[in-house]
């Protein structure tokens, strides 16, 4: 009892503070908050179930949010059918042969001939040149259509909320190809190998425009609420508003903002009931005994390597959803913008701070530390502020040639500074909450059962 | 003839810049290996150790352009460099002080030492980023070619130029130097015999009288020099950018896992490794295959194998590759 009432209370704590920033900033940023930490917490379902329940190191995270938020781009946008007339079947095909390649070398190399090395190696460049030969062609030609609109296949013209699980099907595809390779490796080998991979998947999202246009971005996605614009053009929307004592423009966009909070909090509730339900069951309880001591796990019959892809399979999953969630909480995809410090190491820290192995302290992480990635900066900009205030009160009593006067205009502007960089304050935070955590309270704010 | 611009081509594009870029991977693998071998862990915060050693250099060395310190035809940089890595070593002591030593004694589990790290290096990126900015910077000054390609053709009377730039030079010259001086330490003196014994058999050197904290410190340095030697020659050659950096991390480690870790001639293998397939793969060989090959076979393409943006897909598969068939590395490592 003791226990629920403290988590109840670090839950009350953190509701407070993004109430906080509704009544001191705008409830247009708390709303921003909200949904963001809906989106983080659903992350950090994701990692807690990789790390918390198998242990298992993966930083390569950012690889399939980018993922996801891709699904949300082939579910929704409409189908490009000059392009596919272009080269789609074409493309197809050298996907086909690229694929058909990795495969027969898997195969040669595991039927155990004499001398499959060189059969191995020719079978590869061979196959190489043949993907490329056909492959890109098909690429000059879908690009060549209309590039500075579409330039790519498009996507499948399905309602959006599709590409929500189709995110998550592409973050476990990726994640089943690459768990067959690298899960068998060490802790520190994995976490190398999955920091590469999230690198590449990144890499193909920008080179290959068409897929989803790479850097030239897709905007405009399509939406699951109806636009701010056509809410104040309709006339009983606006009536409800005045008759809630609320402008039509703001009206607006609060009811938007709280339509994304509600659909993410569906999808929050569902992931952690069913990752809660795995937890205590005879299922969690074999993962988490894996965790412990490999070894006499697999001693009891336990099949290690398959849970370990299993359960990185669906913690990859979970990510994807999330990174779905949030290219259509943005509207638009930029691979540019997904870097490892704020789309892996950040949900790293939101675990470890909620405790890992807890799922309910993995959901209080993502929701408290997406808060204080976003207001430390203002924050900071405050208190650095306040410094320069001060420096420049003090200048003006001294003489600046004088020895105490030149220390104070040093000073001073040390604290300019300070202030015109305060935007990296973020990360030096994240960096000092997460050693203070691991050293102080190393199980985290709610720590496992 | 054309046999020999191809040979020309081929190292002014692809030898030269792999040799140099491969020195600095392989001076970043060593202070990985370095600190595998000795406190056990991997040091995600390593990237951006460089990356602070490199910001320190480059403040003292606009100090010194400022006070009109100049080192003739050499860059400034290298007057900074040992103040760069006084500081850096400074800085790593105060890390292993405040942060790494409580976890040693507790003798924590490694992969703890991992996300202990991953914090450091949270700090150390927004640190670096604070103090100069997320920007690129530039800061090579003195000659910038020692050859330049236009006398060299004139000189030889070929097609093809071949240049060598002076921080592509000054890189080998100063990693020769790093590496023998380092391994001149590791097996000729003391301390170094005994930082060898305590990686090979941490017990059997506690045993013998070893003082694990004074080899840890002497760890320390060595890593805070190599990684700021490391940073300053990448950023001198290319440009000193906090985000590349912390990238170079991927394939800083697939050069030591690749070349086994733990074991420093394997760090210098396996930068070298990397450094020449990145290369290798990434770069147009239409050129090169021009030279070689009768007209009537000419390729169409580029004949680039994969865009340069993929580089970092070479890393990774040298690293898979290594790790499915040989999980050691190229030469024996250890595992924990």
């Amino acid at each position: 009892m003791n226990q629920n009432l403290k988590n109840a209370g670090l839950f009350a704590f953190v509701a407070g503070l993004i109430l906080l920033t509704g009544i001191m900033q705008s409830w247009n940023s708390a709303l921003l908050i909200l949904n963001m930490g809906l989106v983080s917490a659903v992350m950090a379902l994701g990692v807690n179930l990789q790390w918390g329940f198998a242990g298992l190191f993966n930083v390569g995270i950012m690889g399939f949010v980018a993922l996801g938020g891709l699904g949300v781009v082939l579910a929704s946008e409409p189908p490009v059918r000059e392009a596919w007339t272009a080269g789609g079947p074409r493309l197809l095909a050298g996907l086909a042969i690229g694929a058909a390649v990795i495969f027969g070398a898997v195969r040669i190399w595991k039927s155990g001939m004499k001398r499959r090395v060189p059969l191995l190696l020719a079978e590869l460049v061979i196959g190489f040149f043949l993907f490329r030969w056909v492959f890109d062609g098909a690429v000059d030609a879908v690009e060549s259509v209309n590039p500075a609109l579409t330039g790519y296949l498009g996507g499948m013209g399905l309602p959006v909320l599709f590409g929500w699980p189709l995110g998550g099907l592409l973050a476990a595809g990726a994640a089943w190809a690459i768990g067959k390779t690298a899960l068998g490796l060490r802790s520190d080998y994995l976490a190398i190998a999955t920091l590469g991979i999230a690198e590449i998947i990144i890499a193909v999202m920008k080179n290959e425009d068409w897929l989803a246009r790479g850097v030239k971005n897709v905007i405009g996605l399509p939406r699951p609420l109806p636009y701010e614009i056509d809410l104040q053009q309709s006339s009983s929307f606006v009536e409800r508003a005045q008759g809630m004592g609320l402008d039509p423009v703001t009206a607006s966009t609060l009811y938007v903002k709280l339509g994304y909070a509600a659909l993410f909090t569906v999808v929050l509730v569902l992931v952690l009931l069913l990752a809660q339900l795995a937890l205590n069951s005879p299922w969690g309880r074999m993962m988490r005994a894996i965790r412990d001591n490999e070894t006499s796990a697999r001693a009891m019959g336990k099949d290690v390597k398959a849970r370990h892809l299993q359960i990185f399979i669906l913690g990859s999953a979970v990510c994807g959803i999330a990174g779905a969630m949030m290219t259509t909480l943005d509207g638009q995809l930029t691979p540019g913008t997904y870097q490892p410090l704020r789309f892996t190491f950040l949900i790293w820290v939101m675990v470890i701070v909620g405790g890992s192995g807890n799922n309910l302290g993995a959901v209080l992480g993502g929701f408290l530390i997406w808060f204080l990635w976003v207001q430390v900066e203002p924050m900071g900009g405050w208190l650095a502020g306040q410094l320069v205030a001060v420096t420049d009160w003090m200048q003006a009593g001294f003489d600046p040639e004088s020895g105490i006067g030149s220390v104070i205009a040093a000073m001073g502007r040390v604290s300019a500074h300070i202030q015109d960089n305060v935007q990296h304050m973020r990360l030096l935070t994240m960096g000092v909450v997460l050693l203070l955590v691991l050293r102080f309270s190393p199980r985290g704010l709610i720590p496992e059962k | 003839m054309d046999f020999l611009n191809a040979i020309v081509a081929l190292s002014n594009f692809v030898l030269i810049p792999a040799i140099a870029y491969g020195s600095q991977l392989a001076l970043g693998a060593l202070g990985v290996t370095l600190i595998y071998g000795i406190l056990r862990f991997s040091n995600f915060a390593h990237g951006d150790t460089m990356a602070f050693g490199t910001m320190v250099t480059v403040l003292f060395t606009w100090l010194f352009q400022g006070w009109g310190i100049s080192f003739g035809p050499l860059p400034t940089a290298l007057l900074a460099l040992p103040i760069g890595i006084a500081i850096t070593g400074l800085l790593v002591l105060g890390t292993d002080r405040v942060v790494y030593r409580f976890y040693r004694r507790q003798k924590a589990a490694p992969v703890v030492f991992v996300i202990v790290s991953i914090g450091v290096m949270f700090i150390l990126n927004g640190l670096v980023r604070f103090i100069i900015g997320p920007e690129d910077q530039r800061f090579a000054d003195g000659a910038r070619f020692l050859i330049s390609a236009r006398d060299f053709k004139q000189w030889s009377g070929l097609n093809e130029g071949l240049a060598l730039k002076s921080s592509q030079a000054i890189t080998v010259v100063v990693a020769v130097l790093v590496v023998a001086l380092l391994f001149w330490f590791l097996n000729r003196t003391r301390t170094g015999k005994s930082m060898r014994a305590y990686s090979d058999n941490e017990d059997l050197a506690l045993l013998s009288g070893i003082d694990p904290e004074r080899v840890v410190m002497v760890t320390w340095l060595i890593v805070a020099a190599l990684a700021t030697v490391a940073g300053v020659l990448y950023g001198l050659d290319k440009s000193f950018k906090p985000f590349t950096y912390f990238q170079l991390l991927l394939p800083i480690f697939a050069s030591a896992i690749v070349g086994g870790l733990g074991n420093p001639l394997g760090a210098i293998a396996g930068g070298f490794v990397i450094a020449f397939s990145e290369v290798l793969v990434t770069y147009p060989l239409k050129k090169i295959l021009g030279y070689l090959m009768p007209d009537s076979l000419q390729p169409d393409g580029l004949v680039q194998l994969l865009s340069t943006d993929y580089k970092f897909a070479v890393s990774f598969v040298l690293l898979v590759i290594v790790l499915l068939f040989r999980p050691t590395g190229l030469f024996k490592g250890k595992s924990v």
